[in-house]
């Protein structure tokens, strides 16, 4: 089993951070994983994007040319990436922020209006956990409890007010993009 | 104790911390700034010595001071850095003191960029600085081999009284990936080496130098360090082996390049093509003897790098002929995909290679043909 | 739709001196004013054609991109070196280099120090904003005592870690050195002092009056973690007291030179 998965975004948007929960929960559920961010200086806006790989056993490339899951969280990022999806690939894409539909008919395709999401649970930070809990209904290696439990360790303690809001956000994702997934017709 | 999931270049750093390192002196440089900021708050936490000099060269000869005292020090830098240390470099091989390095390459040449690169290969397996002088290199692919590394470095170099460098690529040194790290070593360690300059109390005086004015006297120190480079050639070859066993094409990579391979590899295996790979972590002294033995049985080799082939040079040194190599390079920061180098293993089973084959310029002009 | 912007109402407009191409800048730092003023002193100088500017290597490594003139790229620290050697063989054009404090104050301290004892006619725009900017915040050799970078995460603790560097103090002990003044870019008053100085500085080498600098107090909210505006406040607040704003050094020539 290998998968690799493309998280893309604008600097902000907490796509590094969704990547490493990624990678922590795929950790602690026993299997390889890496994560490489795209590094620079990006500190100065702009767009962001991390690649993470999950598998049983050692890790080659941690980057992949055609990735069979992607998030895309801005417009830059689908037009960047939207040409590289596998087919058959799965593509969650952040409604909020993107004004078009995926024009290929061979992957899958998830809208999430993350940002909305977000704002109705409280907090606009939370689309990127809103994202990732759609995001997981096309990687099956992990449940969204693996990603709850994943949180549950690493939040410092100062934050762990905000464990029950990330919850409410990884749930909500999962159960929009479940309910909203237009699959590929090839 | 548990697997966490650890940034490269933090890992490093923790992982000579715990190895028992006495001093980190270095400068700013990305992408291997992780690796200082780190230090900057461990090392005074921990009462031990950390200074962001001002510059690579000061670094370096801070490092110079302190590896006379005996102590376990180190710096870091990335290569325009690494660039500036090389006379500090040739100085503490001359003086036969022990030190780690740890170089995060960059893309080169000049000020370049920041993104990953092999393409300083030669400046740090054949000398840089000045001299007659042979550096321990050691390349890890993955988090978990950086950090076993660093203990291991130390050890290395106060064994053989000589530079060991750890040489990775900003990749490595910024992605995460899960590692356990070492225990920490119980510290203060005591040094107390026959050779430390640190103060005469009780003994006779001593002097480090690398001053020999007289020429027969410098070539008996170059001999004793030669001397010293054979037993190092004797017993520190490391490499690993990946589907060997039933391979007629072989791929050796190192590092990030080797690791990229591994994907090609086992894509290529998926299409029935008996390929293995070879994947050196001693870079210097470097498993001539291991891939001349692999010729027996393979028809060619792909070698692939992120330079324009330096190591490919090694590779040709224990061939010599024998087999036909194929090479692919990425240059600048470019990283290859697997997909590429998939490509490159059917190449060279298709059109397999000759032996009278220039590999470098067969692949320059490739690639003129193809990146504009 | 009616002309808004005539020839008689412009009163603010890309300098000559400045291509179009859009900075690479955070919003809110100073590199833009400074660029901005050596440009327009160029233009109004007429100099343009004949000078050489010589990058350095921090977040202003790509001033040629921003200010049009020749340009050169410098190795970390190492501007002041490159300069003279374009200025002694080209002594008749306006050579400066535009350096951080990270590459001047730090690794370049030993390029800067001898271009100056050796009276070297060039000119240099010092951008001081205590901390390194490029490579992501850490501390720089004018980082304020106490003050929290990536590399003193605790605050700069003087004990370990030094005291900051008064490059404009430091520099005016030097004979080679013509005109050594320190301004800032906080407010436009200051701004347009700044610019004077600027002039008078490119003038000192135009009439080969030996070394001239102009340091220049700037910020890095970026660097800083302060707001654009925050970041002004602080630099007046915190910056002037640690790096008095004057004039260090004005050679006798200088002092007579009419401007
Ligand atoms: C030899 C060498 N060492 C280190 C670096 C990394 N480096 C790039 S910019 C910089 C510091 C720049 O800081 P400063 O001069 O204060 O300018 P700023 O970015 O704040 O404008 C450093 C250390 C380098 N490029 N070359």
């Amino acid at each position: 089993m290998q998968i690799e998965i493309v998280l893309a975004g604008f600097g902000g948007q907490g796509i590094m951070f969704a990547g490493q929960v990624l990678s922590y929960a795929a950790m602690e559920t026993g299997k390889e994983v890496t994560w490489i961010p795209s590094y620079g200086p990006e500190m100065r806006g702009g767009t962001a994007n991390c690649t993470v790989v999950i598998a049983d056993e050692e890790i080659g490339s941690p980057l992949v040319k055609n990735p069979p899951v992607a998030l895309v969280m801005n417009l830059p990022s689908l037009d960047k990436y939207e040409p590289l999806m596998r087919p058959g690939g799965t593509l969650v894409v952040n409604s909020s922020m993107v004004d078009r539909s995926v024009r290929r008919e061979d992957i899958t395709a998830i809208y999430i209006p993350a940002n909305e999401i977000a704002e109705e649970i409280g907090d606009k930070r939370l689309a990127n956990m809103v994202a990732v809990g759609a995001l997981l209904t096309a990687v099956s290696v992990l449940k969204t409890e693996d990603i709850e439990a994943t949180l549950n360790a690493h939040m410092p303690g100062r934050h762990k007010h905000l464990l029950p809001k990330n919850i409410e956000a990884i749930r909500k994702g999962y159960a929009y993009a479940q309910a909203h997934t237009v699959a590929a017709k090839a | 104790m548990a697997r966490e999931l650890l940034k490269g270049n933090e890992a490093i750093a923790e992982a000579a911390i715990r190895a028992g390192l006495d001093a980190y002196y270095g400068y700013p440089i990305t992408p291997q700034n992780e690796i200082l900021e780190w230090m900057s708050k461990r090392m005074p936490e921990l009462g031990r010595a950390f200074v962001q000099a001002e510059a690579e060269l000061g670094a370096i000869n801070m490092v110079y001071g302190a590896a006379c005292t005996g102590a376990r020090v180190m710096t870091s830098s990335s290569s325009p850095g690494i660039s500036l240390m090389q006379e500090g470099l040739s100085y503490i091989a001359g003086t036969e003191v022990p030190m780690v390095l740890v170089n995060v390459m960059r893309g080169g040449p000049g000020l370049g960029n920041i993104a990953p690169s092999q393409g300083d290969y030669n400046q740090i397996c054949k000398g840089g600085g000045h001299g007659d002088y042979h550096p321990i290199v050691l390349a890890p692919a993955n988090i978990q081999e950086a950090v076993d590394m660093m203990p291991l470095a130390f050890d290395l170099a106060e064994k053989y009284l000589n530079i060991c460098c750890v040489l990775l690529d900003g990749s490595i040194g910024q992605m995460m990936e899960p590692a356990e790290l070492p225990e920490m070593q119980p510290y203060p360690r005591p040094f107390n080496q026959p050779w430390a300059v640190n103060g005469a109390i009780g003994r006779e005086r001593r002097i480090l130098t690398s001053i020999y004015l007289d020429p027969p006297e410098e070539e008996i120190t170059n001999l004793r360090l030669l001397k010293r480079w054979e037993q190092i050639q004797k017993n520190e070859i490391r490499y690993k082996e990946y589907y060997l066993e039933d391979a007629e094409y072989v791929v050796i990579g190192f590092g990030t390049a080797g690791r990229i391979a591994l994907s090609a590899v086992r894509a290529a295996r998926a299409k029935g093509i008996k390929v293995g790979l070879f994947r050196p972590i001693s870079l210097s002294p470097y498993p001539y003897k291991r891939i001349e033995e692999l010729c027996a049985k393979t028809q060619a080799f792909l070698v692939t790098e992120m330079n324009a082939g330096q190591m490919l040079e090694d590779v040709r040194l224990a061939v010599r002929g024998r087999v036909p190599i194929r090479f692919y390079g990425r240059l600048g920061g470019v990283m290859p995909l697997p997909d590429e180098i998939l490509d490159e293993i059917e190449q060279m089973v298709k059109h397999p290679p000759k032996a009278e084959d220039d590999p470098a310029a067969i692949w320059l002009h490739r690639m003129l043909e193809t990146v504009k | 739709m009616a002309t808004l912007v005539t020839p008689e109402n412009i009163v603010y407009k890309r300098p000559v001196g400045l291509t179009d191409t859009v900075t690479t800048y955070c919003p809110g730092c100073t590199h833009g004013i400074a660029h901005r003023l050596v440009a327009e002193v160029l233009e109004e100088m007429n100099v343009l054609d004949r000078t050489i500017g010589i990058a350095p290597v921090g977040c202003s490594v790509f001033a040629y991109n921003f200010i049009d003139c020749d340009f050169l790229e410098a190795a970390h620290g190492r501007a002041p070196a490159m300069a003279t050697g374009v200025k002694r063989v080209l002594p008749d054009r306006i050579v400066f280099t535009y350096q951080g404090d990270g590459d001047m104050a730090s690794i370049g301290m030993g390029e800067i120090v001898h271009a100056a004892a050796r009276g070297e006619n060039i000119t240099v725009i010092f951008i001081n904003n205590a901390i390194y900017g490029m490579t992501g915040g850490q501390m720089a050799p004018t980082t304020l005592p106490g003050m929290k970078t990536t590399s003193s995460p605790s605050g700069r603790d003087v004990e370990a870690q030094g005291y900051p560097i008064r490059m404009a103090e430091m520099l005016s002990t030097l004979d080679g050195a013509g005109y050594i003044v320190r301004r800032s870019l906080h407010d436009p008053a200051n701004i347009r002092k700044a610019k004077k100085a600027i002039r008078t500085a490119f003038e000192v080498q135009k009439h080969a009056l030996g070394f001239s600098m102009v340091e220049l107090l700037s910020t890095c909210s970026t660097g800083w973690g302060l707001t654009p505006v925050e970041s002004l406040t602080w630099l007046e607040e915190h910056m002037i007291p640690a790096f008095p704003l004057g004039d260090y050094k004005i050679s006798e020539p200088v002092a007579a030179l009419k401007i």
